[in-house]
């Protein structure tokens, strides 16, 4: 499994949204030129898993958000944590501008090749 | 071996029980039911409390400023500890302080000053890096990573495999060949993780939903000769030393979960019916349960009869072998008996059992897997010339 995510955008539209179904795993957002701009997560806590969450960035999108890709993953927790520590890495230890959310004292550094 | 607690230890069971119903639970309900941390203000909230109860620092010596606690007392209060949801891998949260890697009270004094004290203070995290794509359960053959001295220094080159927190760590215990194959080709460096040359690749995704592991790049690592910890060619004895030692609270901590498992199962036949009558009157399940308490009283014998030996100065290779065998192996029947007796509702992520069922799994693998603890407990019997 790559580190980072290379899937195809989705258009952040209803269509979109709608061909999700309700598992566990990763999401990211990103603007027309493809920048991620919030790295997100369908924990055991999300009603209807990446669909729900989804659904829900949908009606409130973090500014200039226009598509998404998701990645089923049971291991949410720590693929969250990996795909926030590359994108760190690749970009000068900042984190995506929506990413408010997280505390960078709860990240590690990864370097991937 | 006396099997009763005295009075204080009791007391402390009965503390950290308290403390894991009052602190833990509740922060626990609002958590994800994969989440290994909380947040810095919250642990900084529990570590006070554990430092108020004189237990911070589990694995410190005294000397060092650590609770002055036998090996007993210290599996009794794992089995505590680790009676909650993240409870096997992340232990009420780290509270009780992190892992302490006691190599290092074997540090030079500049080495203490520099990388031990700061540990100890909460200011510096370190990581244990022994294992390697080759193996990790046979350390003298397996390790590949080579270091070539250059002047005053060594250049460290490999590939570190399933390595715990090397990703937030600020230096790191790293093994490496020095020599020719076998033990005393082995040697023990301390490296810090922000020194040219040093890459956590990425994050290994396990079942485990704590602890991640990592897996470590080192490209002509630079790392100066006083950074050897022990002496060159020593480095097999002091990551053996840590294996033995460490085997038996590791042990203690599958029991708490699986303690826990098992009450959630005796509650649950009680109350769910079928058929018109609760689980509990059916034989199927009483029997799982029977067999639930059979595997808990052997391992808490087992691990408890190791911890002893320990605190009495005697060997215990294999008391601790077996210790870490049977309860690893005991302690995932019961959370799987547990879990079938629960139904659906067993494998959801609403109940903490899913995750135990997980983790479990790789409590037979981790710290040795069964199979060697077996080789290492046969050795004991035929003595060590056995291959």
């Amino acid at each position: 499994m790559a580190v980072r995510l290379d899937k195809p955008w989705i258009p952040l539209t209803a269509e979109g949204v709608k061909q999700l179904a309700g598992h566990l795993g990763v999401y990211q957002l990103a603007n027309d030129a493809g920048d991620i701009v919030y790295i997100g997560v369908a924990g055991g806590r999300s009603l209807f898993g990446l669909k729900g969450e989804l659904e829900a960035q949908l009606k409130a999108p973090p500014a200039g958000a226009t598509q998404f890709r998701v990645e089923v993953n049971m291991a949410y927790f720590t693929r969250h944590k990996e795909l926030l520590g590359a994108y760190r890495n690749d970009h000068g230890g900042d984190l995506p501008v929506a990413n408010t959310d997280v505390d960078v004292r709860m990240l590690g550094r990864l370097s991937p090749g | 071996m006396d099997l009763a607690l005295s009075d204080e230890q009791r007391m402390i069971v009965d503390m950290v029980r308290r403390f894991v119903r009052e602190e833990i639970l509740p922060l626990e309900e609002n958590l994800d039911p994969d989440a290994d941390e909380l947040p810095p203000e919250e642990l900084e909230r529990l570590v006070a409390i554990v430092k108020e109860m004189g237990l911070y620092g589990l694995d410190t010596p005294p000397e060092y400023g650590g609770p002055d606690i036998d090996l007993v007392t210290r599996s009794l209060i794992a089995i505590e500890c680790s009676q909650h949801r993240a409870g096997l891998y992340a232990p009420c949260y780290y509270a009780f302080g992190g892992s302490r890697q006691a190599q290092m009270f074997e540090a030079t004094d500049e080495q203490k000053d520099k990388y031990l004290h700061p540990m100890l203070r909460g200011e510096k995290r370190v990581f244990f890096g022994l294992s390697e794509p080759s193996g990790g359960s046979d350390p003298a053959r397996a390790i590949q990573t080579r270091a070539v001295r250059d002047g005053d220094d060594w250049v460290l080159n490999g590939t570190k495999l399933w390595i715990s927190g090397a990703d937030r760590a600020d230096y790191g215990l790293l093994f490496a060949r020095t020599g020719g194959p076998g033990r005393k080709g082995v040697t023990c460096f301390i490296v810090e993780t922000d020194w040219p040359g040093f890459h956590v690749r990425r994050v290994v995704h396990t079942l485990r939903s704590a602890k991640y592991a990592t897996e470590i790049q080192l490209e002509d690592l630079r790392v100066p000769n006083a950074n050897i910890l022990g002496e060159e060619g020593g480095g097999f004895s002091i990551a053996s030393e840590r294996l033995s030692r460490q085997r038996i609270p590791y042990a203690a901590e599958c029991i708490g979960v699986a303690v826990k498992a098992n009450e959630m199962a005796v509650e649950y036949a009680k109350i769910r019916e079928t058929f018109g009558a609760p689980l509990s009157s059916r034989q199927g399940i009483q029997w799982m349960l029977v067999e639930n308490e059979i595997d808990l009283r052997t391992a808490r014998l087992f691990v408890l009869d190791a911890a002893d030996k320990a605190d009495r100065g005697e060997p215990y290779r294999m008391e601790s072998a077996l210790a870490k065998l049977i309860s690893s192996e005991a302690c995932g029947r019961v959370v799987d008996r547990s879990m079938q007796i629960h139904g659906g509702l067993g494998v959801a992520k609403d109940l903490p059992l899913e995750r135990w069922y997980r983790e479990l799994r790789i409590r037979r693998i981790g710290e040795g897997p069964s199979e060697v603890q077996k080789h290492v407990i046969a050795r004991e019997i035929f003595g060590s010339g056995l291959h």
